[in-house]
C-alpha cells in the first residue's frame, strides 16, 4: 500500500478540465510542481456547454498569447437585449463598439477547452482524459488522492474543478444539496449558417460577432433569459431558466426552445439553418449565497463547482479560470511553506475576496433571491409594459396622444396592486443600492 | 408567434455523438414513483430520458440519451446519480 502510494504520487491533481481546471494545473506547472489533470470525457471540453463567450482579459492572464493561435470565432462587437412581448413585437437596446470589441469573443468549448489544454500539456501538466474520479481519498480529515475507475492516484493537493455538479465538494460536506432554484438549465442549438448570412443578418463587419439577450417572451414572468451568439459559420440559440421555474410551470425545456425560435425576432436570423448541436447543462446561478466552503485540508474548489458566476453579466468563464490560477497560486504557495492544511488554504478564499470575483459576487449577492421572488414583475411584466409603450409610442392612427398615454398609465396601475408596486419598487432600490454601497 | 408542430426531441439528440455505457448511470429508486404525483424528472429532461408507463406504473429510464446535465439529480432526490464510467457518454463537438 505505502508502495502504491509511493508510484502514484505527484504534487497536485486537478479533477476537470474545464477553464477552472486548466487554469489551475498550468499554474501549477510553471512553478514547477508535477500536476496531473484528469478528465472524464474523451477530451476536454467534450463535456462542456455554455451559454456565453470568453472574456479576453482571463484568457490573457492564463495564455498570454491566446490570439495568435486559439480557436476563436468570433469577438463580440455587437450586444443586444431584446425584451420580446408575447405578441410578436420586441424592443431592442444595442450597444455596439466596433473599436474596442475584442472584450469577449465566442468559441465552442469542444475547441477552446481541447486548446487550452495543449497548450498546458506543452508547459509540463499532464493530461489524464477519460479518467473518472470516483471518490477523493481522505486520510484523517486530509484530502490525499483519487480513486479512479482504474488506480488509486495521490498528491500533496487536489483541486477540485468538477463543474456544477461537483459530486466531490459534496463527497467531503462542503456544499448541501444544491436547491432547484439555484441552479438553471441551459439548453442550446447550433445552428450551421454561412458566414455571409450571418453578416449580412446580424449587421457584422466580417470577423465581429454579435451576443444577443432575450428578455420575456416564452419564459415571461419566469427567472430566465434566451441568447444568440454567432460563431465564424453557425449560430447558437439557446435559453437558461431556472429549474425550479421548470418543475413548478410544468415546462419542458427543448419545448421552450421551440417556442422562443419560432418569435419573429429569432425565427428570421436562422431561418433556413441546418441543425449542428444540441446540448444542455446546469448553470450554478445561486451567487454569492450558495457557495461552498472553497477549501479544506489538501483540497481547493474552483470554477462552477464553486459556484462562480455572475448570471447579471454573463460571466463565468473567466470566474473559473481566475479561480483556477488562484488557487493554482496557492498551491504552490503551499509546497514553499509544506503547509497543505486549511490553514493555510485559507488564502485561497483571501485571493478571491482581494479580487473582481468575490467583490462582484459579494455586491450582487441580493440579486439572485430578488429576482427570483419577483421574476413575474422584473421579467415579465415590467419588459411586457415597455413593449406596449413603444406599440403606442410608434403608432400613428388618428387618435389624440394624450388619451392613449392616459390610458396607458392608468393600465399600468390598474393591473397592479399597489402592495406589488411597493414590493417591486423597494426590491428595486434594494438591488441598485446593494451593489453601489 | 406561428402554430408550428413541435420538433421532436429526438431529432435534436439525433445529431450527437454518444459512447454507450454498458451499465445504466441512473438509478432512481422506483419504488418511490408510485407515489411521487410530479414525476418532475419527465418534465425536466432536455433529452427526454425518462418516461412513466401508465399502465404499467413503471419508469423507463433512456439513459443512453442523457445529456449528463444533472438536472434530475436536483429536481428529484430519489435518483443514484452518477457519471457515466470514463470516457463514456455524450460528446459535445460544437457547444
Amino acid at each position: 500500500m505505502q508502495e502504491d502510494k509511493k508510484q502514484n504520487k505527484v504534487d497536485v491533481i486537478v479533477v476537470g478540465a474545464g477553464p477552472a481546471g486548466v487554469s489551475a494545473a498550468v499554474t501549477v506547472a510553471r512553478g514547477g510542481k508535477k500536476v496531473v489533470l484528469v478528465e472524464r470525457g474523451t477530451f476536454a471540453g467534450s463535456k462542456n456547454m455554455y451559454g456565453g463567450v470568453i472574456y479576453s482579459h482571463a484568457a490573457k492572464e492564463i495564455f498570454p498569447d491566446f490570439e495568435q493561435s486559439a480557436p476563436i470565432e468570433r469577438f463580440v462587437e455587437r450586444h443586444s437585449y431584446v425584451l420580446l412581448s408575447d405578441e410578436d413585437d420586441c424592443t431592442e437596446i444595442c450597444y455596439r463598439n466596433p473599436s474596442h470589441g475584442k472584450n469577449s469573443f465566442v468559441t465552442a468549448r469542444g475547441d477552446w477547452d481541447r486548446w487550452c489544454v495543449e497548450q498546458a500539456m506543452k508547459e509540463g501538466v499532464y493530461f489524464a482524459p477519460q479518467t473518472l474520479v470516483k471518490n477523493l481519498i481522505v486520510e484523517n480529515g486530509k484530502v490525499v488522492g483519487i480513486t479512479t475507475d482504474v488506480e488509486d492516484y495521490y498528491a500533496d493537493i487536489v483541486i477540485i474543478a468538477d463543474g456544477v455538479n461537483s459530486l466531490l465538494a459534496k463527497q467531503l460536506g462542503l456544499r448541501e444539496r444544491i436547491k432547484p432554484g439555484n441552479v438553471v438549465l441551459g439548453v442550446k442549438e447550433v445552428i450551421k449558417l454561412s458566414e455571409e448570412t450571418i453578416e449580412k443578418r446580424f449587421a457584422l463587419y466580417p470577423n465581429a460577432g454579435a451576443a444577443i439577450e432575450l428578455v420575456g417572451g416564452p419564459f415571461a414572468g419566469m427567472f430566465g433569459l434566451g441568447f444568440i451568439y454567432t460563431n465564424k459559420n453557425s449560430v447558437a440559440v439557446g435559453l437558461g431558466v431556472s429549474l425550479e421555474d421548470l418543475k413548478n410551470k410544468k415546462l419542458k425545456p427543448y419545448e421552450l426552445l421551440d417556442t422562443l425560435k419560432s418569435h419573429p425576432y429569432v425565427s428570421r436570423l436562422i431561418e433556413g439553418g441546418e441543425l449542428l448541436e444540441y446540448s444542455a447543462h446546469l448553470i450554478p446561478e445561486g451567487g454569492y449565497k450558495s457557495m461552498p466552503v472553497l477549501y479544506t485540508d489538501g483540497a481547493m474548489v474552483a470554477g462552477d463547482a464553486a459556484m462562480l458566476v455572475n448570471n447579471v453579466h454573463f460571466e463565468g468563464t473567466n470566474f473559473a479560470m481566475i479561480s483556477g490560477k488562484y488557487a493554482g497560486e496557492t498551491a504552490l504557495e503551499a509546497f514553499e511553506k509544506n503547509d497543505f492544511s486549511a490553514n493555510h488554504l485559507c488564502l485561497y478564499k483571501k485571493k478571491l475576496l482581494n479580487s473582481f470575483i468575490l467583490k462582484d459576487l459579494i455586491a450582487y449577492k441580493d440579486v439572485v433571491p430578488t429576482l427570483t421572488g419577483r421574476s413575474s414583475s422584473f421579467l415579465g411584466y415590467y419588459p411586457e409594459k415597455v413593449n406596449e409603450f413603444f406599440r403606442i409610442f410608434t403608432t400613428t392612427d388618428g387618435q389624440p396622444k394624450k388619451e392613449k398615454f392616459q390610458k396607458f398609465a392608468k393600465n399600468f396601475f390598474a393591473k397592479r396592486s399597489l402592495s406589488e408596486l411597493f414590493s417591486d419598487a423597494v426590491a428595486g432600490i434594494k438591488l441598485i443600492f446593494g451593489i453601489l454601497k | 408567434m406561428d402554430e408550428k408542430i413541435p420538433e421532436k426531441i429526438e431529432n435534436k439528440l439525433y445529431k450527437l455523438k454518444y459512447k454507450t455505457d454498458e451499465t445504466c448511470h441512473l438509478n432512481p429508486d422506483l419504488s418511490k414513483c408510485l407515489q411521487c404525483l410530479e414525476k418532475t424528472c419527465t418534465i425536466i429532461c432536455p433529452a427526454n430520458v425518462y418516461c412513466y408507463n401508465e399502465t404499467e406504473k413503471k419508469l423507463t429510464v433512456s439513459y443512453e440519451k442523457c445529456l449528463e446535465c444533472g438536472a434530475c439529480r436536483i429536481a428529484c432526490e430519489h435518483i443514484d446519480w452518477k457519471y457515466p464510467k470514463s470516457g463514456k457518454g455524450v460528446i459535445f463537438k460544437k457547444s
